[in-house]
């Protein structure tokens, strides 16, 4: 079994989100880089379960310059056998996903796992490009998956409830909560990652679709107002008369 | 030029999510100048999308068409903006806009932007504001094509229903030549009364200050008051005390209700992302440092234990004289 996991290299949940250059620029400053958790902790895990059971190999690829190798490490020193970078500014998904395909079209990888989406630009987007691209089916949201021969059962997350679907591989799915548990990585692993092959490969090169114009931050909250936990009907009559809510 | 909006049904009935975006979607095309045209996935109430000011229904009768086969629907969605000369294709940022949306960008090579919160700037290129950094902020993005995809944020603009009745014409589409490879074996849940968190309207969440899952009696008493969906803090997904899918937050699920009424949560920057979309939210907590208490609109400093049941009478008396 070969899988690819693309991962994408996020600043940590704790981050306090600023700009820079007339709010053109996402200011890195004081940021620490983070593997995407829904890469990380549910395609990247279950994608080494996967290989842990029943054997096969766990490529992680990433698309971005130099800066994304100490998370690609990370990846490594999880479990993951072998790296790619591939070496683009991209700016959006649709170069991302294009540069992926281009690498991983002859490779015969049996199944492409990656998050549902990142925690800094929440798009939702590459996988099923990656599909489409690849000529693949897609699953997304998926929060289940257990591979039986050359098929694989998934649950889709729909609305409400989950849909239960079976593809034959090769495949593209997105993973969400549930799909597998969150590692640390033991000391050893951290070693062996020093040493694991990570492949430089040059982008193919592919314009734009979209451009990020400007960022803004939400408009402050005002002041909570504080009710009384004796009086819940002043809380009831404010939720309808003022705010309007019920 | 006119507008192409992807209006996905359950049980044949057009999706809120849906609706909401063939609203946006017949607000671009008036602003545009051109038709509002809606495709929807095996409708039987196709006509309601005139309400929304939907000018023309496009309804595929095809059981197999439908997002757990985002390939086909692509296929059907191609046809159709090819049909009315579509420039614009919307979609509701849902399961179902997840899975088919990028993958017709893909087909396409139309610029996609999802998680849209805002109608297109046309004044200097086609420029919409869509959430980043999980709800911590926002970006203005231009879509350079000459086609464009926008994916709408459930509830970011909620739906304005007037009068109104669309015509719906059939429209038959030959996708036995597809053959994607996915079976669906079952379907389990989806069909409950329950609005599903991203949709829903009214939140009731709770946190570890519940101190256990047995303690959710009230919570539930609550959201069943108000016609609310119940939510978690992730701590408490986690140990296993309310399933996964409740679980709102950055890594969770990120949602905008009308009222969001948080108990026991403190409030962690990576909550906050997940719900500060929420128009209204109150905050119940007995530490009055929490910080969450920063993000509410109302606070009561209280033991929950104390004061959710009192709320709940007091929701209770006022839905008796209130319907």
């Amino acid at each position: 079994m070969k899988i690819l996991v693309p991962i994408s290299k996020v600043p940590d949940t704790t981050s306090k989100i600023s700009f820079t250059d007339g709010d053109s620029k996402f200011n890195e400053e004081g940021i620490q880089w983070i593997v995407n958790p829904y890469d990380e902790w549910y395609a990247l895990v279950r994608a080494l379960e996967i290989t842990e059971a029943g054997g096969g190999t766990v490529t992680v690829i990433s698309v971005g310059d130099a800066t994304a190798e100490p998370v690609i490490r990370k990846a490594l020193a999880l479990g993951a056998h072998e790296a790619v970078r591939i070496d683009a500014n991209a700016t959006e998904s649709y170069q991302v996903a294009k540069e992926i395909a281009a690498y991983a079209a002859d490779k015969g990888f049996d199944m492409i796992l990656l998050g549902k989406e990142t925690i800094n630009y929440n798009g939702s987007e590459v996988g099923g490009m990656l599909a489409e691209f690849l000529g693949q089916p897609y699953i997304s949201l998926a929060s289940k998956l257990e591979v039986n021969g050359d098929t694989a059962t998934l649950d889709r997350t729909i609305e409400g409830g989950v849909e239960v679907v079976e593809v034959k591989m090769p495949f593209v799915a997105s993973a969400s909560k549930g799909m597998a548990e969150q590692r640390i990585p033991n000391m050893r692993g951290i070693m062996a990652a020093r040493t694991k092959p990570l492949t430089v490969v040059a982008a193919t090169g592919t314009d734009a679709k979209t451009a990020y114009v400007k960022y803004g931050l939400p408009a402050p909250k005002s002041a909570v107002k504080l009710v009384d936990p004796e009086n819940m009907d002043e809380l009831v009559s404010l939720l309808h008369e003022e705010a309007k809510v019920i | 030029m006119s507008v192409l909006i992807v209006v996905d049904t359950k049980n044949g009935e057009v999706k809120k999510s849906s609706l909401e975006a063939a609203q946006y979607g017949a607000k671009v095309a008036s602003a545009l100048g051109g038709e509002a045209v809606a495709l929807t996935l095996n409708a039987t109430n196709g006509e309601v999308l005139g309400t929304v000011g939907v000018n023309k229904v496009l309804n595929v009768t095809d059981a197999s068409i439908s997002a757990s086969d985002p390939q086909k629907v692509v296929a059907a969605v191609v046809a159709a903006a090819n049909q009315v000369g579509a420039k614009v294709v919307v979609f509701a940022h849902d399961s179902t806009g997840k899975a088919v949306a990028p993958r017709l960008s893909a087909k396409s090579g139309a610029g996609l932007v999802t998680n849209v919160t805002s109608l297109p700037d046309t004044s200097n290129g086609f420029v919409v504001t869509k959430n980043v950094f999980s709800g911590k902020a926002n970006a203005q993005v231009n879509i350079l094509s000459d086609e464009k995809i926008v994916s709408i944020l459930p509830n970011a603009f909620g739906v304005q229903a007037g009068e109104g009745s669309a015509s719906v014409e059939a429209f038959s589409l030959d996708v036995s030549g597809i053959n994607s490879g996915i079976t669906v074996k079952e379907v389990k849940g989806g069909n409950s009364k329950v609005v599903p968190l991203p949709e829903a309207e009214l939140v009731v969440s709770a946190g570890r200050g519940l101190k256990g899952p047995e303690n959710w009696g009230m919570i539930e008493e609550m959201a069943g008051i108000l016609g609310a969906t119940t939510a978690c803090s992730r701590p408490v997904a986690d140990i296993g005390w309310r399933p996964h899918h409740e679980h709102v937050g950055q890594t969770g699920v990120a949602i905008r209700p009308n009222l969001y009424i948080a108990v026991g949560i403190s409030g962690a920057i990576q909550h906050l992302a997940g719900v500060n979309g929420s128009k209204v939210i109150v905050v119940i907590n007995k530490d009055p440092e929490a910080p969450f208490f920063k993000a509410a609109d109302y606070g009561v400093v209280g033991d929950a234990f104390e004061v959710v049941p009192r709320l709940n009478e007091a929701f209770r008396k006022f839905k008796a004289a209130n319907g």
